[in-house]
């Protein structure tokens, strides 16, 4: 599995996302520019020029027309997948953390930095699919989730209903249309939360976090169904399609990497089983902690984001589909 | 002043004082506690009363207790117009009386007359005592539980415990289908936890003291209230425990008091020894701190700082530069009320019983032999002084005769190493060369079970860092290294050493280089403690953690004749696999010899904290990366109860018995596989079941996600394939033939 090395970003990764059809990388980094790849080959096929502060979030709809981020410039921005154009811009008091798509593409959540006096805040808004230029500025619905602040959301199987990651590691649902709390689990891990991700259907999600753990829970009860406990920090997780893996990628804390040698640091993706909670293989490669990871909804390929400033594609091999290292069993997606 | 007070208390008349008045009411002295009842006391007529009351006044200044004949009462009895033969004495207060009933009680008045103290309050208690005697209720006797049941186990396994977080584990260490938790408790100590020698007792450190656990159900065996204590020391038979806490003792007011407890004496020691059966405190010592040169170089303090004999009848200690201390036990008086006055002792070891010394004595206790017992051995060293040599001494006790003396020279630092069957002493002399420069080292070999106590010498040209005896063997193992770094640590240099076996040369008489290993890292010899297998690990290197795992009679494999051909020639010397532990910071064989633990502990550094257990081939058995991992300690084991025939019929026949063994393994392999598959069935099946609710929760509509719809449209899709030829240009060529 020779990997392609995308070397298009100056500064770390925050979040990389693949188009449904999985030929198309998007990557998010510090250095303020999105970048567009072409997955089979590593070309980069364009770039999304306008933030001017770290570009924390992106997300693209499953029609790759329209793509979403969110910045450090306290602005939320709609681009033209295809032309590269910025259609329109949200401004906010402070920075973005997190956006994301609801599943009809009708919808984005995002959440607001709680900073300079402002509190945390989610906010959904409409979006006008017809006319991108035109978006209406407020949004739809705006709450500020008591407690612990939310780091990461994204919309659930459930009309309505938003999970978030809290940064004192709560797991909760939170209805946008009240702005009230439905369900949490306080416990769900116990440091911060630095990564969810869907499964295709929304039924459930995998979170990793500083906790050295990653876990699979139930959307709708948010019971956690798996726990994936490793021995570091935990920075992404992601949900393998039609096969029973997750892979989770992080390594020591950007600050103390410069002290702590390649070994020590850990920075390989782990592919570990969903089922059985055992660790199957390491995929190295980066020289600082993987910051994201994301496998295209085909499952032929996946990627991954570091602190070191680079992605890299790795495109699975025969093997990977051919392999049956726990014997045929039917597991179910 | 007055007519205002009079119009006060006007208004005063009308208002009830009475709740405030009680609140605020001065506490006179209730009177009696400073008052003491002196019995005694000469029976007078009155006219001399005042002379008496003189005398004893005199007799209370004495002691330190002054008092006026004023404020003694002579109570008379009216019938005979004589003294009741007591006096009431008054005192300032009642730490006046409490002093003067210390200092006064018993005093002799005259030869007929002694004095008894009491407190007045204390005569009003006493004198309405209840005087039927009650019959105390015998407690009910509870079958305590078998300290050491975890011998019995049917499958011979052997324990280990992990210290993780607050979590203590104790484990069962066996095959792999055997290996299980057998107890775990949160917060079980505060600060680490501690087997006893022979694997009876575990203990446990607490801010209030040590705790002691044991049996199958680890139920609390004993407890030693020493606070804040931080080191524990058993005796090598588990009769007794020795603590140190850093903190003087305090005896606070009011504090518990009974045999279990620190008396008022004791306070501003810091060791305290303890008879574990019982729980009591048997003496308290303050902490031995190398005198002189605590300014400038504060020297650590030693640990163990008392040492037990091998056979818990003496604990010594020494003081540096002057004595050797030794004790009896459990008594702890000074063994014939003087120390070994030693000038100059730095340090001493006992001289530990092999099996056969304890053989010889049970006999001796049982009455098969009349042999006298033998005495305790134990050896010291003392530093060049002016023009005195260094010396190294072998001293019986307690008869305190000096079997053997052995003087060196140009000695910087001695350090003795006992085999652990007391028959040879190892003294390691770091020796410096005229300039004090360079420093190479001497292997001075005591052969103590030999007559005279021979001496062999072994000289090295190199520093050597670690030594150890092969268990009940003649070989021994030592790290040498001349590497120029030693000595001057810095991050991230790892020290070249070589590593050499010796052995002991039966017909000669001395001890021969077997072989050397050199160019390696490793800083730390494991001897398996059944000898034999030896391990060389690279210990607390931040770059380097190999394990190499040797074995001593590789050519030997029948392990009968094993004890009659010792190989001396070291060509049985064989190197048996390399194994790596990342940041391993200790290791320790299992009380069988068959596995070895290695841990990298949270105490020393976070970097991949966990354990591993290996065989002794070097083969991985199993390996746990835990964070906050703190500690893995095996449970040691007592001397086995088997006879000498016993063990060699076990050996003759254990081709037989490893034939059972091997189908046992064999049968439990297939066991385990189809275990694990119909585990993980049981995993899938749940999984898939959840699945399944899942997406009848959710309906038809959201069965399918947007992934999961591309592909049903690529299924949809007619493919179809369009051929565009597009001629760009067309150029004619003509080629000239």
């Amino acid at each position: 599995m020779r990997p392609i090395l995308l070397q298009g970003h100056e500064r770390s990764l925050t979040q990389i996302k693949f188009n449904v059809e999985g030929d198309l990388l998007f990557s998010a980094s510090k250095d303020h520019v999105i970048n567009v790849w072409y997955t089979h080959n590593g070309e980069r096929l364009g770039t999304y020029d306008g933030h001017n502060g770290t570009v924390w979030t992106i997300d693209v709809d499953s029609q790759s027309r329209y793509l979403v981020s969110g910045s450090a410039d306290n602005t939320m921005r709609l681009w033209s997948v295809q032309t590269g154009k910025c259609l329109y811009r949200w401004e906010f008091p402070t920075a973005v953390k997190r956006v994301s798509f609801s599943d009809d593409d009708e919808q984005i959540v995002c959440i607001t930095e709680q900073r300079m006096g402002h509190q945390g805040a989610i906010r959904v808004f409409n979006i006008n699919r017809e006319e991108g230029t035109s978006q209406s500025k407020e949004p739809l619905a705006f709450f500020n989730p008591i407690g612990s602040k939310a780091v990461v959301c994204a919309f659930s199987c459930v009309p309505n209903l938003i999970i978030t990651g809290h940064e004192s590691g709560k797991v909760a649902l939170f209805d946008y249309k009240t702005g009230d709390e439905v369900q949490s689990n306080e416990r769900a891990h116990s440091d911060v939360v630095t990564d969810l991700q869907l499964s295709d259907d929304r039924s459930y999600f995998v979170t990793s976090s500083k906790d050295k753990c990653a876990r699979i829970h139930d959307t709708r009860s948010l019971m956690v169904i798996k726990t994936f406990t490793t021995e570091t920090p935990l920075n992404s997780a992601a949900l393998a399609p039609n096969k029973p893996y997750v892979l989770l990628g992080g390594g020591q804390d950007a600050m103390s990497v410069t002290t702590t040698s390649l070994r020590q640091g850990k920075f390989e993706t782990r592919f570990w089983h969903k089922i059985f909670e055992e660790e199957v293989g390491r995929v190295k490669g980066h020289f600082g902690p993987v910051n994201t990871i994301a496998i295209s909804p085909r499952g032929d390929c996946y990627a991954s984001g570091g602190e070191d400033g680079f992605v890299r594609v790795h495109h699975f091999d025969e093997t990977y589909f051919r392999a049956k290292p726990y014997g045929d069993l039917e597991i179910e997606e | 002043m007055a007519p205002n007070g009079t119009t006060q208390n006007g208004i005063d008349e009308d208002i009830d004082y009475s709740d405030l008045e009680e609140k605020y009411q001065v506490q006179f002295d209730e009177g009696f506690d400073n008052v003491v009842v002196v019995d005694g006391v000469p029976v007078i007529d009155p006219s001399k009363a005042e002379k008496l009351l003189a005398r004893i006044s005199k007799e209370f200044s004495k002691k330190g207790a002054p008092v006026k004949p004023d404020d003694m009462f002579i109570p008379w009895d009216e019938q005979t117009g004589k003294s009741k033969g007591f006096i009431f004495v008054e005192f300032k207060n009642a730490d006046d009386a409490a002093y003067a009933i210390s200092a006064v009680h018993g005093h002799p008045f005259d030869s007929k007359h002694r004095f008894s103290l009491n407190r007045f309050t204390d005569i009003e208690r006493y004198a309405n005592l209840d005087e039927t005697y009650v019959d105390p209720e015998p407690e009910p006797f509870v079958q305590k539980e078998h300290l050491r049941a975890f011998l019995a186990d049917p499958q011979g396994r052997d324990q280990y415990l992990t210290y993780r977080g607050d979590e203590v584990e104790i484990h069962w260490h066996g095959k792999p289908s055997q290996s299980e938790v057998a107890y775990k408790r949160t917060n079980w100590t505060d600060l680490y936890a501690s087997w006893s020698p022979l694997g009876t007792y575990l203990a446990s450190l607490h801010r209030p003291g040590v705790r002691l656990w044991g049996g199958p159900s680890w139920s609390g065996v004993q407890r030693f209230a020493h606070p804040l204590v931080r080191l524990i020391d058993f005796s090598p038979n588990e009769n007794y425990l020795a603590t140190w806490s850093h903190d003087p003792i305090v005896v606070p007011e009011g504090a518990q008091q009974g045999p279990q407890y620190f008396s008022p004496e004791d306070e501003g020691n810091n060791i305290a020894v303890w008879d574990i059966k019982t729980g009591n405190l048997l003496r308290t010592f303050p902490s031995a701190y190398p005198e002189g040169e605590d300014g400038a170089k504060k020297q650590q303090m030693q640990w163990p700082a008392l040492k037990w004999s091998p056979d818990d009848k003496y604990v010594a200690r020494v003081t540096p530069a002057q004595q050797i201390s030794v004790y009896e036990l459990p008594g702890m008086g000074l063994v014939d009320k003087k120390s070994i006055k030693i000038e100059g002792v730095v340090d001493f070891e006992w001289c530990p019983l092999g099996d056969k010394d304890k053989e010889e004595d049970l006999k001796i206790a049982t009455g098969k032999s009349n042999k006298k017992p033998r005495e305790n051995m134990l050896a010291y060293w003392t530093p060049e002084v002016a023009n005195q040599p260094a010396r190294v001494t072998l001293l019986q006790f307690p008869s305190r005769a000096i079997l053997r003396q052995k003087n060196l020279f140009n000695v910087s630092e001695c350090k003795l190493y006992w085999q652990n069957q007391g028959d040879f002493l190892c003294v390691k002399v770091d020796r410096h060369t005229k300039t004090k420069k360079s420093i190479f080292c001497n292997l001075e070999i005591f052969m103590v079970r030999e007559k005279d106590y021979p001496v062999e010498v072994v000289e090295l040209k190199d520093t050597v860092t670690d030594f150890s005896w092969e268990p009940k063997g003649e070989r021994f193992a030592i790290v040498s290294t001349s590497d120029p770094n030693y000595g001057n640590p810095a991050p991230g240099i790892t020290i070249k050493t070589d590593v050499s076996f010796y052995g002991l040369e039966r017909s000669k008489g001395n001890f021969k280089l077997l072989r050397t290993l050199p160019g390696r890292t490793s800083n730390t010899i494991r001897w398996s403690p059944k000898g034999r297998h030896v391990v060389l690990g690279t210990v607390g290197s931040t770059s380097k953690s190999e394990l190499e795992f040797w074995d001593l009679d590789f050519n030997n494999d029948d392990i009968s004749k094993r004890e009659v051909h010792k190989d001396e020639s070291g060509n049985g010397i064989q190197h048996l696999g390399t194994g790596d532990h990342y940041a391993v910071t200790d290791v320790e064989w299992d009380p069988s010899g068959r596995y070895l633990a290695t841990s990298a502990s949270a105490w020393r550094h976070t970097i991949e904290n966990g354990y591993a257990i290996w065989d002794f081939r070097g083969q991985e058995i199993e390996k746990q990366i835990l964070d906050r991992f703190k500690q893995l300690l095996w449970r040691p084991r007592p001397p086995t109860l088997l006879t000498k025939e016993q063990q060699r019929q076990i050996r003759r026949n254990l081709k037989e018995y490893s034939r059972q063994f091997d189908e046992e393994d064999a049968a439990e392999e297939s066991n385990i596989s189809a275990e694990l598959i119909a585990q993980r069935k049981r995993l899938v099946d749940e999984w898939n079941a959840w699945r399944l609710r899942c997406k009848e929760e959710m309906g038809p509509e959201r069965v399918r996600g947007p992934a999961a719809k591309l592909e049903q449209e690529d299924e949809d899709k007619e493919e179809i394939e369009v051929w565009v030829d597009e001629v760009i240009e067309q150029i004619e060529e003509e080629v000239a033939e």
